[in-house]
């Protein structure tokens, strides 16, 4: 029992890592707390839904949506965070992130309705036994597909030049920009690669709870961002961990305690987190500069 | 006064009214804390809903009178507000707003399933106590002590904190006591705005309260101009009218608030009256030696 | 009397070391300088005197008081004023409130009292509001009161830093590049104020500065910092002819 709920843990954890991952690439390169992240996920889990409905295969569903909420995420920075961006102070940027936010979530509740949808079962599940240890062939998919995302995703930070890019934008924008790196280009390219991450997240969720509703954003974005912190906000390896434990927390917490209390435990867990170790496990002290 | 009242105004317009009141109410609560003192709080509503219900317990459970059961509400309210406030304020302001936001979420889920508070159900037959005259003697005193309070030393030190808070500090300033001080004092405001509703609504459910209303305050701040109290309540009579006037408004209300709050945010991040400078408008039209807003 | 003293002030960034082993004594009522190429830790120094900074080694000694652990605020109450590098003021306050705000650590008013008018939040708003105005005359902003902040000139903007400072009544105070950005005759006009304010008012003044006719005009002693360490100190003179300073900052015909 025990395992399965650890496995059961580690498959929500995959998608809250997925979505974190992008929560925390943009964060370590604009200091902002992209609220909208949310809805980028939910549009990714809808499109999905949208093309396995008229008849596409998973995988391809999954590649459309990644591509739509790449092109939405970069969208969204184009409009409403780039014009903020050094002129105007944090707040202004956070609370136009609340507004894209609010604006992604509405849209899409005023196109499908605000009650859950199914996604149509287009994968047998086939259950495998491992000793004592049942598993979903859905879970391993999910496992497997986020695992991929995430070693790609460290390749590309490591290996790439516009990985290279990345890492020397966050840590001081204006020096990479003198050194020559295209700034904007960078800052839109980790929206994008986040976006496409986060799409993934909400494309795997919808398939592996068979539903998907427009504010669905809203809460697993909220706990992908406790998740994020909990890792060290600005570390992408922690936005991994982060997620993957808190997925095995909220899981273990619903079979062991209770489940009413289940959307508490991440924030319960983020306030934790910033009373006693606001680094979180992989972040370091930032010293501010006086 | 009220008897005259009801007779004499359309219930509609009084209703109307006496929501702008418990608006103004709620939102100079969060400008103090958001627009004044620069610390994003988006849990408002948490506020609100715990002293809507300790107000209302307060009448229901213990026939406690009108006055002690909304004082109740804001104590409990502050209190709260001042529990999250000491952890969370030490950090950077990007983390109170999401802390906000987890925090009113932990309490609506507490509401829902607390039983003295009716869990999903709610609460009804709260006695209708508030009205027009109770509310606006309220909204007055509540103005009238916060312009106090903006014109002191202390509310000097929480726009210092919000323009610069390193500077702040230099200058002798305890800014995390100052912050949850703000913290406490907006909170207080937001569970004396709860109290208000719940008797005046005479029902009340979690659902009332939920991060869109926290976004609704937001927006009504924001809108009128952070850290301005006349600004505040400009904010709040055009968006608690806005949905009346405007029936499109009221339908497609939210999405409205999201692109308002980022037209705003690019063309005008000070709201509609936070960058009308007083200081301008008595040289164009040639005030002399009158009080101005420094003295 | 030594009124400031650093026993080998130590702080590390990620393994690099921004202040190295640093003593320092300065005396009451001196102009000191600081002066070294750019990233040898001068403003970390300030920053370490103010309690931004806690430094990771050495002892920071105030008036005779050990203050390496105190809070900001702490610091300034105890009578150490500061202006920074890169302009700090609160742009959107008033000129006057700039000012009124920097009464803020040696005045009591509190919460109760500010809202509800009392009589001693009173009189003591009148306090403030005249010692603010005798500052800002004093660094010859009095007829920009209401001005906001950030529609000041940058000279004035970095007088109006020195007049918030000094609301503090600090006995030390730490003037971070003030000079930077002035022309000649601004810098004349500096000058002078330095030397009213270290003589009006009984001030120890610590300067940073890049501008060497400035510092070696007004200053009396002189520290240079390279790398984090302190590599000299003594007069002007002693400084200027001093190898190694000339070979790593100052250059021949300084």
């Amino acid at each position: 029992m025990f395992w399965e709920q650890l496995i059961n843990g580690l498959t929500l954890g995959s998608s809250y890592a997925l979505i974190a991952l992008g929560y925390t690439m943009v964060y370590g390169i604009v200091q902002l707390i992209n609220f909208a992240h949310g809805e980028i996920y939910m549009f990714g889990a809808f499109v999905g839904l949208f093309l396995v409905m008229a008849g596409m295969n998973i995988f391809i569903a999954l590649l459309g949506a990644m591509i739509f909420c790449m092109l939405l995420g970069m969208l969204v920075e184009r409009i409403a965070y780039r014009p903020l961006r050094g002129k105007s102070s944090r707040l202004s940027a956070l609370i136009s992130a609340i507004g894209v936010s609010i604006f992604l979530s509405t849209l899409m509740a005023l196109y499908r309705g605000t009650n859950t949808t199914r996604y149509p079962e287009i994968l047998g599940s086939t259950t495998y036994q491992l000793g004592s240890i049942q598993i979903s062939s859905l879970q391993i998919l999910i496992l497997l597909v986020s695992a991929f995302l995430m070693v790609a995703l460290q390749l590309v930070i490591q290996k790439t030049r516009i990985g290279k890019a990345m890492r020397a934008c966050s840590q001081d924008l204006e020096a990479s920009s003198l050194m020559g790196v295209n700034v904007n280009r960078t800052i839109s390219t980790t929206f994008a690669i986040g976006s496409a991450l986060a799409a993934a997240g909400g494309v795997m969720v919808g398939i592996y709870y068979n539903a998907v509703w427009p504010y669905m954003g809203m809460m697993a974005g909220l706990k992908a961002f406790a998740a994020a912190v909990l890792g060290g906000i600005g570390s992408v390896p922690g936005a991994m961990i982060g997620g993957l434990t808190l997925g095995v927390m909220e899981i273990m917490g619903i079979a062991y305690f209770s489940s009413s209390y289940k959307d508490a435990i991440a924030f319960a867990i983020l306030i934790l987190v910033l009373i006693i170790r606001p680094q979180g496990l992989l972040g370091q002290k930032i010293s501010k500069k006086v | 006064m009220d008897a005259f009242l009801a007779q004499n105004i359309d219930a509609y317009y009084l209703r109307i009214m006496i929501f702008i009141g418990i608006n103004i109410i709620l939102a100079l609560g969060l400008n103090l804390i958001t627009g004044v003192t620069g610390q994003l709080s988006m849990g408002h509503a948490g506020f609100m809903s715990i002293g809507a219900y300790t107000s209302a317990i307060l009448s229901l459970q213990f026939g406690s009178p009108f006055f002690v059961a909304i004082l109740g509400g804001a104590l409990v309210a502050a209190f709260f507000g001042f529990l999250i406030g000491i952890p969370t304020l030490r950090l950077d302001g990007d983390y109170l707003a999401m802390v906000t936001i987890g925090f009113a979420e932990i309490i609506r889920v507490f509401f829902l399933n607390f039983e003295p508070g009716g869990k999903a159900v709610g609460l009804s037959g709260i006695p209708q106590h508030t009205t027009f005259v109770t509310v606006w003697i309220i909204v007055i005193v509540v103005i009238i002590l916060n312009r106090q309070l903006l014109y002191s030393r202390v509310g000097r030190s929480l726009y210092a904190i919000r323009e610069n808070e390193i500077a702040a500090e230099s200058c002798g300033i305890n800014t995390t006591r100052m912050k949850v001080l703000a913290f406490t004092v907006g909170s207080l405001l937001g569970g004396l705005g709860g109290g208000l509703y719940a008797h005046y609504m005479y029902y009340i459910n979690p659902q009332d309260f939920g991060f869109m209303k926290s976004i609704e305050i937001l927006n009504m701040v924001v809108l009128g101009g952070m850290g301005s109290i006349p600004g505040t309540i400009v904010g709040v009579v055009i968006l608690t009218l806005a949905p009346e006037v405007l029936r499109i408004v009221a339908q497609y209300r939210l999405l409205f608030y999201g692109a308002l709050l980022v037209i705003l945010m690019i063309f005008r991040p000070n709201g509609l009256l936070g960058d009308v400078r007083i200081y301008d408008l008595k040289k164009r039209w040639g005030k002399k030696g009158e009080k101005t807003w420094s003295s | 009397m030594v009124i400031l003293e650093m026993e080998k002030i130590s702080q590390e960034f990620g393994g690099l070391r921004a202040v190295d082993g640093v003593n320092l004594q300065i005396n009451e009522k001196e102009i000191f300088g600081v002066i070294g190429p750019n990233g040898a830790g001068k403003t970390t120094l300030f920053n370490i005197i103010t309690g931004i900074y806690i430094p990771i080694e050495g002892n920071l000694i105030f008036k005779g008081q050990k203050i390496n652990r105190k809070a900001p605020c702490d610091i300034a109450r105890l009578g150490i004023g500061r202006t920074f590098q890169n302009i700090r003021l609160f742009n959107k306050l008033s000129v006057l409130d700039n000012v009124r705000v920097g009464c803020h650590g040696v005045t009591r008013s509190g919460f109760w009292s500010g809202m509800l008018g009392l009589s001693g939040n009173r009189k003591e708003e009148k306090l403030i509001r005249e010692r603010s105005m005798e500052l800002l005359a004093m660094v010859g902003l009095a007829d920009k009161l209401d001005e906001y902040a950030d529609n000041l000139s940058y000279g004035e903007q970095r007088r109006l830093e020195i007049a918030r400072a000094l609301a503090l009544e600090p006995a030390l105070l730490l003037l971070d590049e003030p000079g930077a950005g002035m022309n000649p005759l601004e810098k004349e006009e500096l000058m002078g104020l330095i030397y009213q304010i270290r003589d009006e008012r009984q001030l120890t003044i610590i300067l940073v500065e890049h501008d060497m006719n400035l510092v070696m005009n007004i200053c009396e002693r002189i520290a240079v910092l390279n790398y984090g360490r302190k590599i000299a100190e003594g007069t002007p003179n002693e400084v200027k002819n001093n190898e190694k300073v000339i070979q790593s900052y100052l250059g021949v015909g300084a």
